[in-house]
């Protein structure tokens, strides 16, 4: 229970959250808090991240003294996690490489991937939504609208 | 104009289509489409978006009855009596009975709106910075009261905000503040990117996650099966009113929002029913309470969005940022020096309402294929216009990088029961409320006490203080009978 209770979301998120808060108040105790003509830049900060270190030390608390729900017992969805995370890093290397390919052919390019590895539809299916929806982006925002948008080494 | 009717009819339609695809929501396309409105002028613009607003509640109840899926929160409740109708074969009557009771409250929101915004204006002419203060920080603590189950996960998702948007450069000394020695944080994290990050990106990431196929109860054809009987809209008439009345009511409250309406409304209506145990099994009062409920809501809301600028709710936030961006100052003075917005506003409401009705009752068949749209068609398509949106900015790449990252961010607060709205809330209002907080501080030297010996500011913040710990309440209570 007590190794558990570390891999707990509540835990984590008030760690994540209190070394936020210290941080942010650490940072802004370098910056003028109270000067002769008012508040300076670190006023606000010093306040809310304070408030966000307690807040958190809280959260901590309430999360070891609370009684186990039913819920905590549901096996954490790891298939439906991993859809999501290739999902972003697909979506995030589409979006580094928009700058060589341009938007239209990344876009394309993330629309064949999610739909062969996250949607696992066959080949063909995903290959037509790849390039009907890029050459839909390219109608709609590049010709109709004239919306500027990268353009990679091939000119669009 | 004609366009702006144009506009109006685009924003509607675009409303229904969004309320009705599970996943996407009001508040994550208006954020989507904002940068290409920039062209437009800011009566269109906010013509525009507005029709998304309250389209999509009118979308929202066709998944729930069809579906029992709501295609958006303030349909949920729908789902208990409409996906029963339903399935007795009633599909027809259950989706006029929605339609009907959203015009009807919907128009009494509108009305409602036109006659009390402007005396609140008259009053909101008289706050200074303590006031504006005060009363940004008593929208915020609304705000988290209502915004989910935790309060500290509320309140700590509004203290990240309030991060967020320190992050540039301070206005008064030019100091850099949490830049991380990178130049383009220099202007500040842009509120688009974070709005159709912790919306947009969350949502499609969120759908993903949790996928589940779903079965489509069948649309009966031809437009005299889309209308209830005239016994069925007899005994809809005081759930008609009531989800006029309770709508309004709880969308002038900032943080409430047409779910919250919608239960309370259906709750009010099984309390009062001479039947209350048939509540679940197919009543249309059951359909047309919440359903009312969640479109007069939208009148009441944009009360202290237009009058005060403060908004009430994650979509609400996005709007006032779309004014600000147009250069008009949602607040007591927009009635004044941006009149053809205001009152251009107020008219799209009423036509907008008219427009709904005709397109939700005789399209509703066409508008339910959309459902049919596979998602692995639809999810990137969201994520193409999620990345235009983003790079329409400012043209730079980074945006779209952060777009990502607060995608992440969104998803990994929703997995953990962080509720969203209080950051996009503490990311709009923080900056003006540390200007304003500030700018008293330097009327009065340094000296705390201004903002309490204001009577008007003393008393918000008063109440601001009181509803953070009403709450806690019950809890000193059980401790006590527990002591005693």
């Amino acid at each position: 229970m007590t190794k558990s209770i570390f891999r707990d979301g509540d835990i984590i998120a008030g760690a994540l959250t209190a070394a936020l808060g210290t941080y942010i108040t650490v940072t802004a105790s370098r910056w003028d808090v109270m000067g002769p003509e008012g508040p300076g830049p670190g006023f606000f900060p010093v306040g809310y991240g304070i408030a966000l270190i307690i807040l958190s030390l809280i959260l901590i608390f309430q999360r070891f003294t609370a009684a186990r729900h039913t819920e905590e017992n549901r096996p954490f969805d790891w298939a439906g996690f991993r859809r999501a995370a290739i999902t972003w890093v697909a979506f995030t290397a589409s979006t580094a490489l928009m700058q060589t390919l341009g938007f239209y052919i990344s876009f394309g390019l993330l629309t064949l991937f999610l739909g062969l590895f996250v949607f696992e539809k066959p080949l063909k299916s995903a290959l037509i939504a790849g390039v009907l929806s890029a050459a839909g982006f390219y109608i709609v925002f590049d010709m109709a609208l004239g919306v500027a948008l990268p353009v990679g080494l091939l000119g669009f | 104009m004609p366009t702006n009717l144009l506009w109006c009819l685009v924003g509607c339609f675009l409303g229904t289509v969004v309320g009705i695809l599970p996943g996407l929501g009001p508040a994550a396309t208006i954020a989507m489409l904002l940068p290409m409105t920039y062209s437009m002028s800011p009566a269109s613009g906010i013509i525009m978006l507005t029709g998304i607003y309250y389209g999509a509640k009118y979308g929202g109840s066709t998944t729930s009855i069809l579906l029992n899926m709501p295609g958006e929160s303030s349909s949920v409740v729908t789902c208990i009596d409409g996906y029963q109708m339903a399935r007795k074969g009633r599909a027809g009557a259950a989706l006029g009975i929605a339609a009907i009771a959203s015009f009807i409250a919907g128009s009494f929101g509108i009305v409602a709106l036109s006659l009390i915004a402007p005396p609140i204006a008259a009053f909101a002419l008289s706050f200074s910075s303590p006031e504006y203060f005060a009363l940004m920080a008593l929208g915020l603590a609304l705000v988290v009261l209502l915004a989910g189950d935790s309060l500290v996960k509320g309140l700590i998702a509004l203290l990240v905000g309030l991060w967020l948007t320190s992050i540039g450069t301070d206005l008064f000394t030019s100091q850099s503040r949490f830049t991380f020695g990178q130049t383009s944080l220099l202007s500040g994290l842009d509120f688009m990117v974070v709005a159709i990050g912790v919306f947009a990106i969350t949502e499609v990431l969120s759908s993903i996650s949790d996928q589940e196929e779903t079965q489509v109860l069948p649309v009966p054809k031809g437009f005299r099966n889309l209308l209830p009987s005239w016994e069925e809209l007899k005994a809809c008439r005081f759930a008609f009113a009531n989800g006029s009345i309770v709508g309004f009511i709880i969308g002038v409250l900032p943080g409430a929002g047409a779910s919250i309406a919608s239960f309370i409304s259906y709750g009010i209506e099984r309390a009062f029913s001479r039947h209350p145990e048939k509540f679940g099994t197919g009543l249309p009062e059951g359909v047309a309470a919440p359903e009312g409920a969640n479109n007069a809501d939208t009148g009441g809301a944009l009360i202290p969005l237009l009058t005060l600028g403060i908004p009430g709710g994650g979509t609400t936030a996005i709007l006032l940022s779309a004014l600000v961006l147009w250069g008009v100052k949602p607040g007591p003075l927009m009635m004044t020096e941006s009149p053809d917005v205001f009152w251009g506003l107020v008219a799209s409401l009423y036509i907008g309402n008219v427009m709904l009705l005709i397109l939700n009752l005789p399209m509703v068949p066409l508008f339910a294929q959309i459902l049919r749209i596979p998602v692995y068609i639809l999810h990137p398509v969201i994520f193409g216009v999620s990345v235009i949106g983003a790079y329409s900015v400012s043209g730079r790449l980074f945006d779209v990088l952060m777009l990502a990252g607060f995608g992440a961010l969104g998803f990994a607060m929703s997995r953990l029961k962080f509720p969203v709205a209080p950051l996009v809330l503490g990311f709009v209002l923080g900056d003006a409320m540390e200007r304003a907080l500030r700018q008293s501080l330097m009327m009065s030297q340094g000296d705390l006490s201004i903002l309490i010996s204001r009577p008007i500011s003393a008393g918000m913040l008063i109440f601001a203080v009181a509803v953070l710990f009403l709450p806690l309440l019950p809890r000193f209570r059980r401790l006590k009978e527990a002591a005693g």
